[in-house]
């Protein structure tokens, strides 16, 4: 190994491959075959009916055309809907709760108690967290009997059957789910900050807002884009929390259904023609958005954190001298 | 040292992932080769009637509760390993219990898996029973796919269970005219209702009175307005009244590649939003919600349910123990007659224990000594008309909860009385999407027409195949 | 000079804390309570006081042979830390290979990976267990596991953590005090991505723990169910043994295991603090 090193860098390209083979082997034996099988699926009619197999019969495009005919706007439009209610609250309390949990001027007592705490739900299964939530929020359930002894309301709310409610109570419980995750992934990212840069700028006076913002958000700027993008594939791919509490069917009137709910109704027939085509369908809008969002935030002056972070560096080391 | 051991594992890891490739490369093509054997299926299956027994028996459940029936009553049974996941018999025959779970589909999900591959499995390791549910169980039995061996290639006729409910026969008896799976049980419904509201409202809480005051709908609504006027209400929710409806059909749900909606179910829907209009249901949106079991409860006024046998058990008890209400109740025959669920056993195309197979199909679901103990010990409605008309007249089966009335009586007669002429293998799906599609309607979400569009969407969802044809509404 | 800002910014942060905090221990609050009650209880409706029945509902879970709860624990433990330990190994191994070294694939390496992400994974899903299956892998463990050598948003994630704070300076120091690549990565690179190692081991852990469908489509023998299928089995049990509190029970047992993972692993999230210090 170091006999080589020696021999010059030329070598070193080789490393870089042996590092992401592992990768690239799994992927292509676990997951390459079924997603090939997906996408070629998109062009067959093919399904079940009870357990005779209908086709495969080439149709090209035409399971594409007839998903055209469907609702897909409709059920894009709820996606995106529910995963704005849910995910603007969810990164504006795990930046706040982030930058708090790491600012070491800032006294909490029982920090580690609420780093603990913030993340349980997280840990409570999808299914089993539905089935209390639903209890909570039924009718005749203690949401509706305290509203109604206060008197803020005239009788229960059925909130599962307005379109508002049902939509509110899935971006509620997505935000309950996944903030303490958020929180915990912006906190490792913040902590991984060079703690020189943020001694340098609290000796030079600056505000804690002032700090947030110079230093915070522009150094985890790529672990922010990492998040963005992650949530946003997550919020297209919301499934579970819709799925268990509207029974799978998105009431009312279809208006919780998400794309993927809507995929798996296909799954469920077991119509791998449409399900293929939906998927690939799927992946391109998400591929579009993704890139959209990679550029927006990585490509305006990559290296504006980094030039930050550097001349905080240099700063910090000549204060340190000085 | 600590990098040592990281670099051996990260080794063995690479290793392992080199030979978990080579091994996905050869299996794509046994892939291959598995796919084009899934049509071989049907011819394979028929010679294994004629060859060795085999030592292993697999059965396919997604609970433990045929499974504990089968320990308990089974004559041959010997002992069971200590996981309860093989049972011994006395021939050192193994029964292996293959349970998975229902929930997402999971059973059938496997059981289909294991059943393209039934062909090319080991002998030990073929289906040789499977159990199957009133909701999909036509699936499995359709004659075309022909993995449910019909009960004459196993040696048994009608003629060696003469006892069963014609119904659980007619059910699952296939368009060739073949019987293709065999219940021990009877699910028949019945009429649930409050002897207190009962005496209130109709001067009486007697079965046969109030049995007379709903016996056909228009007598049923009629004693409904009277609950209304009295401040109480005749039902829970609209999915009560739903099975009552539709078992009671005119027509298969698909005619033709056209799903052909019944009139009577228009008259469920119609019905059902004249009714939370009025104030006569008590509009719960479903069953199994907490709204639905405090609607069982000693402050409800809800005055009856349509429940089969084990509802008194599941449904009423567990919300009236110790309360006033826990002997408020009575039964009678509802307007018409339905069922809720069954559970049906079906012989697996291919099997290699056909002697067993057909042995423990024709004692669990024929053999009066062993249903009449599931009936005693279980609460079972055993699939045995002359055994229950017995057990009907015995006092064992006079219930505290319903005032030491027997239920049996009520069960039976509408157990024989249940026609399933009009089954088809679209049922769930149908019945599923219409309520869900109706549901919205009912409250006020959306118009009739919205709903009807939404579950013609819905269905074409659910069933490719019909997504040619059309959804045919009756006319009123 | 901070004693004098104990101020309106403490104060917020501690309503703000408490009140999300209590939205977080209710929902616990109430699976606990659901624990204690029976299943009649249960079905009685909601309630904020806890009912009689923990030991019961406890005795009944332990000692369903039915339900060899042990050994659920087991497995999980297996799968859900092998799965996490592979994931956060492996994903930085490959996120150092495409960020250290140039070669010629790497950009498209990078943008393969970014497009596997962006795939919808519920459809492969019936496509991956027929491939098990005739892998001969099907009942097996491993399936479970080693797939998650390939986790594209681990990937990501530590690609990005790299991007903040993994100086390629650093790299270039190691080799010229003579470090090979294999001991760098391991030596100097691991230690400075822990707080992202253990970031992702949780997360892994947690929904490797919690994983329901894949599972049960791979897993047949009772003994190598996990705690997810057997929650399922005992959801699908028949109505004269269905219980509700037997559910409850299990699955707050299910939760204790991954509370005692997650405290031992945020312990390494904090320590990044330091380490973060020492690299300069």
């Amino acid at each position: 190994m170091d006999k080589k090193n020696q021999i010059k860098s030329v070598s070193y390209a080789k490393w870089g491959y042996i590092f992401i083979a592992p990768f690239f082997i799994t992927y292509a034996v676990f997951s390459l075959i079924p997603l090939v099988d997906t996408i070629r699926n998109s062009f067959y009619e093919y399904y079940y009916s009870g357990l005779k197999v209908i086709g495969p019969t080439w149709v090209g495009l035409q399971n594409y055309i007839s998903l055209l005919s469907t609702d897909l706007p409709k059920y894009a439009w709820n996606t995106f809907v529910m995963w704005i209610l849910g995910f603007i609250p969810q990164i504006a309390v795990a930046l706040l709760l982030a930058a708090w949990f790491t600012d070491t001027r800032l006294k909490i007592c029982g920090k580690e108690f609420f780093k603990v705490v913030i993340y349980l739900p997280n840990l409570i299964m999808a299914s089993a967290f539905a089935m209390l939530f639903f209890a909570l929020f039924s009718n005749a359930g203690p949401v509706n009997s305290i509203l109604l002894r206060l008197g803020v309301v005239g009788e229960a709310i059925r909130f599962m059957e307005s379109t508002l409610g049902a939509r509110t109570l899935v971006a509620l419980m997505n935000f309950l789910m996944w903030f303490g995750n958020t929180t915990i992934m912006l906190m490792a990212a913040i902590m991984g900050i060079n703690p020189s840069i943020f001694e340098a700028a609290q000796l030079d006076g600056c505000t804690h807002t002032q700090m947030f913002f110079k230093i915070t958000l522009p150094q985890i700027r790529p672990l922010l884009t990492y998040t963005l993008i992650t949530s946003l594939i997550g919020g297209l791919q919301m499934f579970d929390v819709p799925q268990i509490l509207t029974g799978g069917n998105g009431s009312p009137d279809r208006t919780t259904m998400t794309l993927i709910m809507f995929l798996n109704k296909h799954l469920q027939s077991k119509n791998y023609g449409m399900a293929g085509a939906l998927s690939v369908m799927l992946f391109i809008i998400s591929a579009i958005l993704c890139f959209l969002v990679f550029k927006m935030n990585m490509d305006d002056d990559p290296d504006g954190s980094k030039g930050a972070a550097k001349r905080a560096r240099k700063l910090a080391r000549k204060e340190g001298k000085a | 040292m600590k990098r040592k051991i990281i670099c051996l594992t990260l080794a063995l890891l690479m290793g392992l992932s080199l030979l978990a490739g080579c091994g996905g490369g050869s299996s794509t093509e046994s892939g291959g080769a598995g796919g084009a054997n899934t049509g071989s299926a049907e011819d394979g299956g028929g010679s294994a009637a004629g060859g060795e027994e085999g030592k292993i028996i697999n059965i396919y459940v997604w609970n433990d509760e045929w499974q504990k029936k089968f320990n308990a009553n089974y004559p041959e049974v010997k002992e069971t390993s200590n996981d309860l996941s093989i049972t011994y018999l006395n021939d050192g025959t193994e029964v292996h219990w293959i349970i998975n779970p229902n929930q997402d589909g999971v059973y059938q999900q496997k059981l289909d898996e294991a059943l393209t591959k039934q062909a090319s499995a080991e002998a030990d390791d073929k289906i040789d029973l499977f159990l199957a549910e009133a909701d999909y169980i036509l699936k499995y039995i359709d004659p075309e796919v022909d993995v449910a061996l019909p009960i004459d290639e196993l040696g048994i006729s009608p003629e060696d269970v003469p006892n069963q409910y014609k119904y659980t026969q007619e059910a699952v008896t296939t368009a060739d005219g073949k019987i293709r799976a065999l219940s021990y049980q009877a699910t028949p419904g019945m009429m649930v209702y409050r002897r207190s509201i009962a005496n209130a409202v109709l001067g009486t809480d007697d079965p046969a009175t109030v049995g007379a005051a709903v016996a056909d709908w228009d007598k049923f609504y009629e004693t409904a307005d009277q609950m209304k006027a009295a401040g109480y209400y005749m039902y829970s929710g609209r999915a009560d009244t739903y099975r009552v409806y539709s078992n009671n059909v005119s027509g298969p749900w698909v005619q033709d590649g056209n799903v052909v909606v019944d009139q009577n179910l228009m008259n469920w829907v119609n019905r059902s939003m004249e009714d939370i209009q009025s104030g006569v249901t008590h509009n719960t949106p479903g069953q199994w919600q907490d709204e639905w079991n405090k609607d069982f409860g000693p402050d409800s006024k809800v005055f009856c349910f349509f429940l089969p046998a084990w509802g008194l058990d599941v449904c009423v008890k567990p919300n009236v123990d110790g309360t006033s209400a826990a002997e408020d109740w009575a039964v009678c025959p509802a307007p018409q007659n339905f069922y809720w669920g069954g559970t049906w056993l079906i012989a697996c195309r291919g099997t290699d224990d056909p002697e067993h197979v057909k042995d423990i199909m024709l004692k669990m679901t024929g053999d009066t000594a062993i249903l009449r103990s599931l009936a005693e010990k279980n609460g079972e409605m055993s699939n045995d008309q002359p055994l229950m008309e017995e057990l009907a007249q015995s006092d064992q089966f006079g219930i505290e909860m319903l005032g030491g009335q027997n239920y049996l009586g009520v069960l039976s007669s509408a157990a024989a009385n249940i026609s399933l002429a009009n089954v088809s293998p679209y049922d769930q799906g149908c019945t599923e999407e219409l309520q869900d599609a109706f549901g919205d309607y009912f409250n006020g979400k959306i118009d009739m027409d919205k709903a009807k569009a939404n579950f013609e969407t819905a269905i074409k969802e659910r069933y490719p195949e019909l997504a040619a044809g059309e959804v045919i509404w009756p006319d009123a | 000079m901070p004693k004098k800002k104990v101020d309106a910014r403490t104060i917020i942060a501690h309503i703000v804390l408490i009140f999300l905090s209590f939205l977080c221990l209710f929902f616990f609050y109430i699976l606990i309570i659901n624990a204690t009650r029976s299943h009649a209880q249960l079905q009685l409706g909601f309630s904020a006081l806890p009912g009689s029945s923990l030991i019961t509902n406890f005795m009944n879970v332990i000692n369903d042979p039915a339900i060899p709860i042990l050994r659920g624990v087991l497995n999980s433990l297996i799968v859900s830390g092998c799965s996490a330990a592979i994931v956060t190994y492996f994903s930085s191994l490959t996120a150092y290979g495409i960020y250290a070294y140039n070669f010629k694939l790497n950009k498209a390496a990078f943008t393969f990976i970014m497009m596997i992400l962006v795939m919808p994974t519920q459809v492969t899903a019936l496509g991956f267990l027929r491939l098990i299956t005739n892998m001969g892998l099907d009942d097996s463990l491993v399936p479970l596991i080693l797939p998650s050598i390939a986790s594209p948003a681990v990937f990501y994630f530590m690609h990005s953590y790299m991007q903040s704070s993994l100086p390629k300076e650093l790299i270039e120091a190691a080799r010229i005090d003579g470090s090979g690549e294999f001991g760098t990565f391991n030596r100097i690179v691991l230690p400075i991505l822990k707080p992202a190692m253990a970031v992702q081991a949780i997360f892994t852990f947690v929904g490797s723990w919690n994983n329901y469908f894949i599972p049960a489509l791979v897993i047949t023998s009772k003994s190598k169910q996990t705690l997810p299928i057997m929650i399922a089995t005992l959801r699908g049990a028949d109505y004269m043994n269905f219980d509700m509190g037997k559910i409850y029970m299990m699955i707050t047992i299910a939760i204790i295991p991954i509370v005692i993972v997650y405290l031992f692993l945020s312990k390494f999230i904090i320590a990044g603090v330091t380490l973060g210090g020492v690299k300069e």
